[in-house]
């Protein structure tokens, strides 16, 4: 059984030869549905909302992942969530769509390093790899569901529900030593 | 590990990403209270439970959420297409054609 990690709040939880995994400062988060012609909730909310399922784009201080076929999750600053929804409400009688404020529900773990992707392999079902630089995923992870953002190569960030993050912590938190005590 | 093509995604994922939700293409009854108690349980529970070629549906839980539509082989558990929900239902002519 993994050990649960404690540190659920920012800071760095391991750092190795291997990878370093850091929970972030909690970003703001948005989940948005939508369907039909999005232009008029893209001229409010000021960001061209990627079409394809893993596409990112990021706008006026605003980042989208498409997630599903009418869904995106935005991440903003935690102050700009109140500006973000009220542009979306604007629109709203015109373009019925669903913008909710999701701020307080996960954690967010950046993870780099030269041995990045091989850590990500630990929970992960699907190939990295298929994954692209620049994209991002709704996708398994050791039993729980995360969204994950490629940012580099050897970058990630993955969000997770706040119940399921000691969990997911402490198995990066092993994966990390171990990789760091191979000799390759 | 099965690994099943999610329509919506357009890519070909591990099983563990989905979640299996029975047979496909049951249709509702538009009047629920016009229909008889019979014909009430057979929308409710009665399931044909084919060996072969099963029509059935899937949820990529763990993905885009989308649930969508499957033909299975359940002898040899193989995929023969999987579509999206609300498409019409693919003969098996159709599939086994291409199959080969
Ligand atoms: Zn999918």
């Amino acid at each position: 059984m993994t050990q649960h990690a404690t540190l659920l709040t920012p800071g760095t939880l391991a750092d190795t030869a291997a990878a370093r995994v850091t929970v972030t400062a909690a970003p703001g988060r948005l989940s948005l549905r939508a369907r039909g012609d999005l232009s008029a909730l893209e001229t409010a909310l000021g960001i061209a909302l990627p079409g394809k399922i893993g596409g990112r784009t990021q706008e006026n201080g605003i980042e989208a992942l498409c997630l599903g076929p009418d869904e995106w999750v935005l991440l903003t600053a935690p102050e700009n969530v109140a500006a973000v929804a009220a542009a979306g409400a604007s629109v709203y009688d015109a373009h019925p769509h669903s913008l909710v404020d999701i701020s307080g529900r996960e954690t967010t773990v950046a993870i780099d390093g030269p041995r990045a992707v091989d850590l990500m392999t630990l929970g992960l079902a699907r190939d990295p790899a298929t994954i692209a630089v620049g994209a991002g995923r709704r996708t398994f992870f050791d039993g729980q569901t995360v969204v994950l953002w490629r940012d580099a190569e050897t970058k990630f960030r993955l969000d997770v529900w706040h119940s399921f993050a000691p969990h997911m912590l402490g198995l990066l938190q092993t994966g990390c030593r171990e990789l760091a005590a191979e000799t390759l | 590990m099965l690994l099943i093509h999610c329509p919506y995604c357009d890519e070909t994922l591990p099983e563990v990403e989905f979640t299996y939700a029975g047979e496909a293409h049951i249709v509702r009854p538009e009047n629920p209270s016009a229909v008889t108690d019979e014909e009430w349980e057979s929308f409710l529970f009665l399931r044909d439970n084919v060996k072969g070629n099963h029509y059935e549906r899937w949820r990529h839980f763990h993905g885009c959420g989308r649930y969508f539509n499957a033909v299975r082989n359940t002898i040899t558990d193989k995929f023969l297409t999987t579509y999206e929900a609300g498409a019409p239902r693919p003969s098996i002519e159709s599939l086994t054609e291409k199959g080969k």
